[in-house]
């Protein structure tokens, strides 16, 4: 039996959606600044990478918020089932149209890969960009005289941790663009981010996850 | 959850919006408070018309009369004169690693027209006094001051050539005296902007196009801007003028600044402001120099004192008629509306000095000290200026030729010709030793600029510094500049990363279609 699932709340789409948008802006910017790209000018590129820098920032503050409340953060905790199917999946069987191997379900959306990575995104790139990213800030030069801020005796680190980051941030976003499309049709992943429903194999025990999520008044 | 989203929707976009639209605007402070003196009532009125004065009102016998008759008025004038560097030519300076020095055009050397000692009676011609003829001139008579070459108003006074700072006899000295005031910028043009014996040629952003220019060319100065005169930033008091030029200075003290008048932070962007902390305001200021004539490049000595085929001296001129080549000075190079050079500098120098060896090519005439880690280094524009000039091979230092004299035979190189000589009694003269083998040696000196400041609109753009290619600050290399640098073994990773993702995901892709569109195959076919 199939049935569509609400399985993405409406505060998880838009904070997916803006983070996407600003993730893209700050790559575009963060590279035309870094000397790769020419769009803006390198005067706009730092004026708008700084501005979406600090709009991220209220972003992320939010989306912290909203995973600990929640209980959302749980969806992160790796695991070691399916982690060797996951991946055998991609590697063979989806060529095979083998099913997924992974359900998805209310109380568990992400697959053991896609956890893993999300994870390493959340406590690790994403943390390191933005303190990174503040420390290039807040940088002050060797200096006398009265403008006191952070003093460290070279940018190169910062940049180069900062760079990095973003390199991996781009390679993160061209296999999510197409993971996308590994759904069970090649747009359900992409519908349900945007409507919030998407229609899975349904179980008892998600008739009984989504009685306790309604109980435990998790917003939808 | 609704609310939620419309009151985080309501904190994230509009700020966004907001920011960058302002951000936009750009840095629009083009309007200062600043008033130019010419329309400062406070500067409107003279207090005192010279020209009603009895002591004045009379016919000088000759320019020190003059000068007494300044000071029977102005008593302590003098002293303060005599303390200046303008009347010692030379300053008490603390060098690192030489300790307390005296240097000034008096005794230093430059890659121009080198340096004065034996040609006093022409060099003086741009001292502030009369008679300083040689080493006997008398530095504590006040009366060899010259008052009026800097406050001469009628536009009337000039010094004679080769007259050891004495005015053309012709010069109606009563006139003068009655018609002076404070210096406008002609007064110190006189000398300032023909230094090294042209217009433009030494500094390059010092031309006598400023006494009547355009914004562009200088907006301080411009006749359709603030128009303002030298001394309204060379602030002077009690005969002490501000300002420093570091061919013959060496410590940051009692500097005229452009924050004098604009402030630590005169930008509407931080982002700009935080610049200042490293970067001096001409660097972006002064994005070119000789904007309106140019100025020498380089100068080559070891041409010099070639004669025609009737034993005279004489000169070649190239297209724009400029010198290319003259007997008496050898060859030069000529450029105008330059980019500047750009050094970290710390407001101190060091020069070379006569009795220093040489342990360099090429010679560094003087060294602007700094460096990226110096918390007082900035990043500043210069005019570095070539020479090639005499230097003795045995004893490997520079060479003070007596280039003038009077008459001939007196073996100043402009009049006799013959370098060998020359260059004897020139260090004759010093009173260094010379062993008699002399050869030519390249050198260089380094000129921070600070005239002929843009308008704010035509400043140094960000990409022209924040750049791969051709950036302007390419060759201060003891920093990371964002734009600029960046690590080369982390972008080809990164780079790769990206081209194998991507290919990944291409193949990927490729296998899905085609297995799944052989699968359909096989179910049609079943
Ligand atoms: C809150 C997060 C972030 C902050 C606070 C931040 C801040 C900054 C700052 C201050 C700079 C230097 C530009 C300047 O001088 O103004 C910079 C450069 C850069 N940023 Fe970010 N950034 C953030 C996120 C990102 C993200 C998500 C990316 C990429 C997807 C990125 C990519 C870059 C790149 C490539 C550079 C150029 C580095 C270089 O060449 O030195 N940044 N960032």
């Amino acid at each position: 039996m199939k049935k569509q699932v609400y399985l993405y709340y409406r505060f998880e789409r838009f904070w997916h959606w803006a983070q996407a948008i600003l993730i893209l802006f700050l790559g575009f910017t963060g590279f035309e600044i870094h000397g790769s790209l020419d769009i803006f000018g390198f005067e706009a590129a730092v004026k708008w990478h700084n501005i979406a820098a600090w709009a991220f920032i209220v972003l992320i503050v939010f989306a912290i918020f909203w995973h600990l409340t929640t209980n959302a953060w749980k969806q992160y905790l790796p695991t070691a089932k399916n982690l060797k199917a996951q991946m055998e999946f991609y590697v063979t069987g989806i060529f095979r149209n083998t099913p997924h191997p992974t359900k998805k379900t209310i109380l568990s959306k992400l697959n053991p890969l896609q956890r893993l990575v999300y994870l390493g995104l959340k406590v690790l790139v994403i943390p390191v960009m933005v303190v990174s990213g503040l420390f290039y800030m807040f940088y002050r030069y060797p200096q006398s005289g009265d403008i006191e801020t952070i003093n460290i005796s070279g940018l190169e680190n910062i940049a180069l941790v900062h760079t990095l980051g973003a390199f991996l941030l781009v390679v993160f976003v061209i296999v999510h663009l197409y993971l996308i499309t590994t759904g069970h049709t090649v747009t359900s992943n992409l519908k349900a981010m945007i409507t919030g429903y998407e229609e899975i194999e349904e179980e008892d025990a998600d008739e009984e996850a989504e009685e306790e999520v309604r109980k435990h008044d998790i917003p939808v | 959850m609704k609310r939620l989203i419309t009151v985080l929707l309501i904190l994230l976009v509009p700020p966004f919006i907001l920011m960058g639209i302002a951000g936009m605007g750009g840095n629009g402070d083009d309007e200062t408070d600043y008033v130019p003196r010419k329309q400062d009532p406070m500067y409107q009125d003279a207090s005192v018309d010279h020209s009603k004065f009895e002591e004045l009102q009379k016919d000088f016998n000759n320019a020190h009369e003059v000068t007494k008759a300044c000071l029977s008025c102005h008593t302590e004038r003098g002293k303060e004169v005599m303390s200046n560097a303008h009347w010692n030519w030379e300053r008490d300076a603390h060098i690192k690693g030489r300790g307390v020095t005296y240097l000034g055009k008096k005794n230093l050397i430059n890659n121009f027209c080198t340096g004065i000692a034996g040609s006093e009676g022409t060099c003086t011609r741009c001292h502030i006094g009369y008679g300083w003829e040689d080493k006997s001139f008398d530095f504590n008579d006040q009366s060899n001051i010259d008052c009026l070459v800097c406050h001469d108003n009628s536009g009337t006074y000039r010094k004679a050539k080769g007259a050891a700072g004495y005015p053309y006899p012709s010069i109606d000295l009563g006139f003068v005296a009655q018609s002076v005031g404070s210096p406008k910028k002609e007064n110190c043009g006189i000398c300032h902007f023909f230094s090294a014996g042209g217009n433009n040629v030494k500094n390059g952003a010092l031309d006598k196009a400023l006494l009547n220019t355009t914004k562009d060319v200088d907006v301080h100065m411009a006749k359709d801007g603030a128009d303002m005169a030298c001394v309204e930033c060379h602030i002077t008091e009690k005969h002490q003028m501000k300002g420093k030029y570091y061919g013959v200075s060496s410590m940051d003290r009692n500097r005229a600044t452009c924050t004098n008048c604009h402030g630590a932070r005169p930008h509407e962007d931080n982002l700009l402001n935080e610049h200042t902390i490293k970067v001096a305001c001409q660097t972006c200021h002064i994005p070119r120099y000789a904007k309106a004539n140019p100025t020498k490049t380089r100068w080559d000595w070891s041409t010099a004192t070639k004669l025609d085929e009737d034993g005279k001296p004489y000169s070649i001129d190239n297209d724009e008629g400029q010198h290319e080549y003259l007997s008496i000075k050898g060859s030069f190079e000529w450029g105008q509306n330059l980019k500047p050079d750009y050094i970290w500098f710390n407001g101190t120098a060091d020069h070379y000095l006569l009795s220093d060896e040489i342990d360099e090519t090429p010679v560094q005439i003087n060294t602007l000290k700094g460096k990226y880690s110096d918390e007082d280094a900035k990043i500043w524009p210069v005019k570095i200026h070539k020479g090639k000039q005499p230097y003795d091979k045995k004893y490997n230092r520079l060479v003070q030729m007596k280039l003038w004299d009077e008459e001939k035979g007196q073996g100043a190189l402009w009049k006799d010709f013959n370098w060998a000589l020359s260059i004897e009694k020139g260090m004759e003269y010093i009173g260094l030793p010379y062993s008699g083998d002399y050869g030519f040696i390249s050198t260089e000196m380094t000129l921070p600029l600070s005239h002929m400041v843009s308008p704010a609109d035509q400043s140094v753009k960000c990409e022209e510094c924040h750049t791969r290619s051709n950036s302007r600050l390419a060759k201060l290399e003891d920093f990371y500049m964002p734009g600029r640098d960046y690590n080369a073994a982390l972008d080809t990773m990164g780079s790769i990363l990206i081209i194998l993702s991507l290919i990944g995901v291409v193949i990927h892709a490729t296998l899905r279609a085609v297995s799944a569109s052989s699968r359909k195959k096989a179910s049609a076919n079943k």
